[in-house]
């Protein structure tokens, strides 16, 4: 990497250790207060969901907007089905419910009657990954790699309170079909409030050549942690925040692992097809040849258990990531 | 120019020559391909023929006004019809249906929104119903009084969607959306292969108000149409009775309806047959 991106990486990153220092706070239903402001000024955006209502955060909407929000039950085809519809009038709905239903239960409605006609709906989907304790039922733990094989759809995973209110506004914004994971309830505050998200754009949150990693999602917050940690240890490693996986900021990546000795990919997903097959994919186009070390859930359904717990065991924690670094050598 | 507003009376004679034009349409571009879905194609024909040429408010030269009724083909297979209803009411020219099915076309054999005049793409049954609800809201929303009439037919009440989509109809009391409910006892395996008897007691059972017609009869389907109009708080459901290949002796007898395929020569025989009948339509 040239000098000149170097110190141009360095001005889009966010600060430094006191962005991302320990004792954050958090922001209630960031998703939902963003969607409710955003109603005030866009008499076109509905709110929908399938009996998940309080439990996606959509109830500020819905409350400010009672007569534009629809709960159409347990039916997550009819939910992709109405907000279709609802989008061939002219609205911007957004639906919500838990991204396993958006996606194992709903497919064909969201490749056929959303992606096929890029119709403008937003399907936000709660309990990514491994954030539920209540097993493969309730745990989106393949959504990206199922939502990436459909054309035209637009896919984020963000990291924080700040980047979800700031991926609502852009995708509000955006003319076509997204399916964004949730981050719900209390959710923790990364990014300071000047945080700049733009689709199909990563953001290089820390500079470091020893390692680079390169994280989506909650796994982010992690990932800088744990650079922090290994900063301290003598190790140096850069952190590449990549919130949009489809369309996927490739250019960022190759450019981003090309300047390290080793790629470390940290995704809330399982560990194929989602991030670090996407980075796989993008450095053997290149002709890049680094070895990739994936961190995520393996290929298999979790059992249930505390949060805390099966993240632990599964590695989606700050320690997992410094010692499989470490262990790198 | 704004096509049936305000309503007339109904010219039952000369909307059955319409249906007779859109049957004739049909055939000529089955002839073309030696194949198509030509039974369901000609059984459903009347029901278009009093939607496009009685029923549906819409500008042909505007198909994006925002107060048009609706008119949606849940299944995509029965594109042949619609590209016929579609070219008698102006919308594509009469020239390109011997394009249907053919390579680079507008008009699929399963039908896609990228052709003028399809408002959903069908084909993917069970997608239908449920983007029919969808609408009916936004236009409610919009405080519009378009009406929303979704095609769909007996097998695809097989699929789970088709009755979400009609719990939540009900539920939202949109009584500007009207299933037409084409029941021509045939699926892809042949006879309707899972009973979905009685038909108009489910739809009942749902909370619509059903009406059940011979679907060939073209006094009661303008008739049930117009019963559908009622602003009453609940969605419309007209069960219609109908014929594959009703109008083409050869075809209705047929028993490989649900896709029809035989040689030029037998289409030609086909065709004269159905010219001695069609009589003043022409």
């Amino acid at each position: 990497m040239s000098g000149a991106a170097m110190e141009a990486g360095r001005t889009l990153a966010m600060g430094q250790d006191e962005a991302v220092g320990g004792g954050r706070g958090s922001v209630e239903a960031p998703f939902g207060r963003a969607l409710a402001r955003l109603g005030q000024t866009r008499p076109e955006i509905v709110g929908l969901t399938a009996d998940l209502g309080k439990y996606t955060d959509i109830h500020p909407f819905r409350d400010a907007f009672p007569e534009r929000f629809f709960n159409v039950g347990m039916a997550e085809q009819n939910l992709v089905a109405v907000a279709a519809g609802l989008a061939r009038t002219g609205k911007v709905p957004f639906a919500t419910t838990y991204g396993v239903f958006a996606t194992r239960r709903a497919f064909d409605f969201v490749a056929i009657a959303l992606a096929h006609s890029n119709l403008d709906v937003k399907i936000v989907a709660g309990l990514p990954g491994l954030t539920t304790g209540y097993g493969g039922t309730h745990q989106a733990i393949e959504d990206l790699a199922l939502m990436r094989m459909i054309p035209g759809l637009t896919i984020i995973d963000p990291c924080d309170a700040t980047e979800i209110e700031a991926a609502t506004e852009a995708i509000a914004e955006h003319k076509g079909p997204v399916y964004m994971r949730l981050l719900r309830g209390a959710v923790p505050v990364v990014f300071e409030p000047g945080y700049r998200f733009q689709i199909g754009k990563a953001r290089r949150l820390r500079e470091g050549n020893d390692v680079g990693i390169i994280a989506t999602g909650l796994m982010t917050e992690r990932a800088l942690d744990a650079a922090d940690a290994l900063r301290k240890q003598g190790i140096s490693a850069g952190v590449l925040h990549v919130p949009t996986i489809k369309p996927f900021d490739a250019e960022a990546v190759a450019e981003f692992a090309a300047a390290v000795r080793h790629v470390v990919t940290a995704e809330n997903h399982v560990v194929v097809g989602g991030l670090a097959s996407l980075v796989v994919e993008t450095l053997f186009d290149g002709g890049i040849a680094k070895t990739v070390t994936r961190i995520g859930l393996p290929d298999r359904y979790i059992e249930c258990g505390a949060v805390p717990t099966l993240q632990a065991k599964y590695g989606l924690t700050t320690q997992a990531i410094v010692t499989t670094i470490k262990d790198l050598g | 120019m704004l096509r049936n507003s305000p309503p007339g009376s109904a010219d039952i004679g000369a909307l059955e020559r319409k249906a007779g034009r859109l049957r004739r349409h049909m055939l000529t571009m089955a002839r073309g391909q030696g194949q198509g879905y030509i039974g369901q194609g000609l059984g459903i024909a009347d029901t278009l023929a009093a939607l496009y040429f009685h029923e549906l408010r819409y500008d042909p030269e505007n198909l994006a006004w925002r107060d048009r009724d609706r008119f949606l083909l849940s299944t995509g297979h029965y594109s042949i019809a619609l590209w016929a209803a579609l070219a008698e009411a102006g919308i594509i020219p009469v020239e390109e249906l011997t394009t249907y099915g053919a390579d680079n076309s507008r008009l699929e054999m399963s039908t896609l929104d990228t052709t003028p005049g399809v408002e959903v793409i069908g084909g993917s049954l069970g997608h239908g119903l449920g983007q029919g609800v969808g609408q009916a809201l936004g236009l409610r929303v919009d405080r519009s009084e378009a009406r929303v009439f979704v095609e769909l037919s007996d097998g695809e009440m097989q699929e789970g969607s088709t009755w979400e989509a009609a719990m939540s109809a009900s539920h939202f009391r949109l009584d500007g959306l009207v299933a037409l409910v084409d029941c021509n006892g045939i699926q892809a395996d042949g006879p309707v292969v899972l009973d979905m008897e009685p038909v108009a007691d489910k739809w009942r059972a749902f909370g619509w108000q059903t009406s059940e017609i011979d679907g060939n009869d073209m006094k009661a389907i303008v008739e049930a149409l117009a019963q559908a109009r009622a602003r009453n708080g609940r969605p419309k459901a007209i069960v219609l009775r109908t014929l594959p290949g009703k109008g083409v002796p050869r075809i209705e007898i047929s028993e490989k309806s649900h896709f029809f395929r035989i040689d030029v020569a037998q289409w030609d025989g086909i065709i004269a047959d159905f010219e001695k009948t069609m009589g003043d339509a022409r």
